[in-house]
């Protein structure tokens, strides 16, 4: 009996010793994350910082972007990004918002356990695969059905981007519709509410934080997305303004910053102004998911407060 | 400099293979959190060294960087070439004409393919590296013209090129084509073969002039991007190296002014001149080459070299045939 004490003493110095050790390490890589964040930053500045110095910031506001001759106009860049990332929200909050709860309310327990599963898969797929497919599937449906000189467009970027934060969106809102307290449903249908009136006046409600930071995730998705944009858009670098631009093509931040980087001389202006739109995306999507993260901290007090 | 290199090789043979054996190996449910450190050491290791390639028994290795135009060429002449030297291993890369260049300049490529000549600025940027670049003719390119096959135009002046591609005239009806919208398509600005395009049809071969491209071309990132959308879109048209032209695209006969006969670019027709839109292809070197690299570059020239230029849609250099 007392050997066994001793024994399971020791053995529990040496968890504790673990245990420390393994705390030290976790608390080690949550400091290396925000430590990387800052070098990203502090290194997008750096290096992009001097585009200020070099070109004047009118001709950054210019119409043309054209840099083999020095036209630095980031208008038609950044007008770009958020027309394919609005048409992306139009395409996938509708959608997303739907088929979360769908999958958290209305759907049965087996049909739910089979498509959460599917949606995650969704997430996986490799963004050049989209692209492919919008090349070859979505661009020329374009072309024919809705009469677009070329199937290249804002639209087709703005399909595959809608697609691609699907499931981000899908999952993180039917979290938070999981989260909401089976009370509040009983409570609507013991005072005669529909199942619809229970859906749509108080579980969406009462986790609109939630779904909200979902959408927001699923934007910061969609804008900072390269690959399928940049096989999809056409790239051209007009100013998307008209009325028609969603069947025109665009060229977005980041499959400039794709498609030039490889070539550009290392230092030149090209280079700087590279970096500064890399910056311009760093400083949009960390709005974003500063947002979204704003809005889970003020859900998680709202629960915390319904609690106690 | 020596444990550098020793440190490059241990790097080499960790192939991805091997850091997953390595992360079974150590599994354990106990050593959970040992496991996932190692795995993460591992990836991080993985991912600062290139693919993984087996250098195997080659004593000279040749780095061969630069233009995406040429890269097939490259290829091609590596694998008739190797075989034949065993004790040479030419890596061929892709990038484009200004990654080869810039390459060369800073010392990690032996030979940059470029479809354009270097430019001064490159020139000094090389020489102030102690580097001085020596340029080798390999092959001629010509740039076609491609439409849809089902386009009924056949045939165009450079000045209509050069209106068409700057964007002054928007349909296929101003050149005697169908009532149609004409869409743009063009490499990236980066490629050697959208500048060569630039200067020589939509400006027309002006030194001061300033036109540019139309804001509504299409920027293609690859030459499988422009023959993709060739294929499949009737309202396009397109350019793209000669040796990038698949039967199912359509080229167009190019007179360079009024009155001339309209030709189509063939190997005969560059070689002889008659179609305007055409360029030297060029290899470059840090100095006079010597040893492997110049032998290299003898052979490429020889007729067995230029054979390939041919098979590959490219034009041979007709000193390669005297």
């Amino acid at each position: 009996m007392h050997w066994g004490n001793t024994g399971s003493g020791r053995r529990q110095a040496r968890l504790a010793i673990i245990e420390y050790v393994v705390e030290r390490l976790i608390q080690a890589t949550g400091i290396l994350v925000i430590l990387f964040l800052a070098l990203i930053f502090i290194f997008l500045v750096r290096e992009g910082g001097a585009t200020f110095l070099e070109v004047p910031l009118g001709d950054m506001l210019r119409t043309r972007w054209y840099p083999n001759e020095a036209y630095f106009g980031l208008v038609p860049l950044v007008l770009g990004s958020l027309l394919v990332t609005l048409g992306a929200a139009i395409v996938s909050l509708p959608l997303g918002l739907l088929s979360s709860v769908f999958i958290a309310e209305v759907a049965p327990r087996w049909m739910r356990e089979v498509l959460k599963p599917f949606i995650e898969v969704l997430a996986g797929i490799p963004s050049v695969v989209l692209g492919f497919v919008g090349m070859l599937i979505v661009s020329p449906l374009i072309r024919e059905r809705l009469g677009a000189p070329t199937g290249l467009t804002a639209l087709a970027g703005s399909v595959m981007l809608g697609y691609m934060a699907l499931p981000t969106i899908i999952s993180v809102a039917e979290d938070a519709l999981d989260a909401v307290p089976k009370s509040y449903r009983d409570a609507a249908l013991a005072l005669g509410a529909t199942r619809w009136q229970t859906i749509w006046r108080v579980t969406v409600p009462a986790a609109r934080s939630g779904i909200f930071t979902a959408m927001m995730l699923g934007m910061g998705r969609a804008i900072g997305e390269t690959m399928a944009v940049m096989m999809v858009t056409g790239n051209a670098a007009r100013v998307p303004l008209t009325l028609d631009s969603f069947l025109r093509p665009v060229r977005t931040m980041t499959a400039t910053i794709a498609a030039e980087m490889g070539e550009v001389a290392q230092g030149s202006i090209h280079y700087h102004v590279l970096f500064a739109i890399g910056l311009v995306l760093f400083l949009v999507t960390f709005i974003i998911n500063l947002v979204a993260a704003w809005s889970i901290f003020r859900q998680g007090k709202r629960y915390g407060r319904l609690l106690s | 400099m020596e444990k550098e290199q020793a440190f490059l090789c241990a790097q080499r043979r960790l192939t991805p293979w091997r850091v997953a054996c390595l992360g079974c190996r150590c599994y354990n449910p106990s050593g959970m959190h040992k496991l996932s450190i190692v795995i993460v050491i591992l990836v991080l290791l993985a991912a600062c060294c290139p693919a993984a390639e087996e250098t195997g028994a080659a004593d000279v290795s040749v780095q061969n960087v630069g233009s995406d135009t040429i890269v097939n060429l490259a290829l091609a002449w590596a694998e008739a070439y190797q075989p034949q030297h065993p004790e040479v291993r030419i890596a061929v890369t892709g990038g484009g004409s200004g990654t080869g260049i810039a390459g060369l300049i800073n010392g990690t490529v032996d030979i940059a393919n470029a479809s354009r000549g270097m430019k001064p600025e490159e020139r000094e940027a090389a020489q102030a590296n102690g580097i001085v670049p020596v340029e080798h003719v390999i092959a001629r390119d010509a740039i076609a013209i491609v439409v849809h096959p089902s386009n009924p135009v056949d045939h165009l002046t450079l000045q209509q090129l050069s209106d068409i591609f700057s964007g002054y005239i928007s349909n296929w009806s101003e050149v005697e084509g169908e009532d149609r919208p004409i869409v743009l398509l063009s490499r990236e600005s980066n490629s050697g073969t959208h500048v060569y395009f630039l200067e020589q049809v939509v400006r027309l071969g002006h030194q001061d002039a300033t036109t540019l491209f139309s804001p509504d071309t299409l920027l293609m990132p690859s030459s499988e991007g422009i023959s993709a959308e060739v294929r499949q879109n009737p309202n396009v048209i397109g350019y793209d190296g000669l040796g990038y032209v698949t039967p199912d695209q359509k080229t167009i006969a190019v007179a360079p002014g009024p009155g001339w006969p309209f030709v189509l670019p063939t190997i005969e027709t560059v070689n002889s001149g008659a179609y305007p839109i055409s360029r030297d292809l060029y290899m470059y070197t840090a100095g006079e080459p010597e040893g492997v690299i110049a032998d290299y570059l003898t052979w490429i020239v020889s007729p067995e070299g230029q054979a390939l230029v041919r098979e590959l849609g490219f034009v041979p250099l007709e000193v390669g045939f005297h």
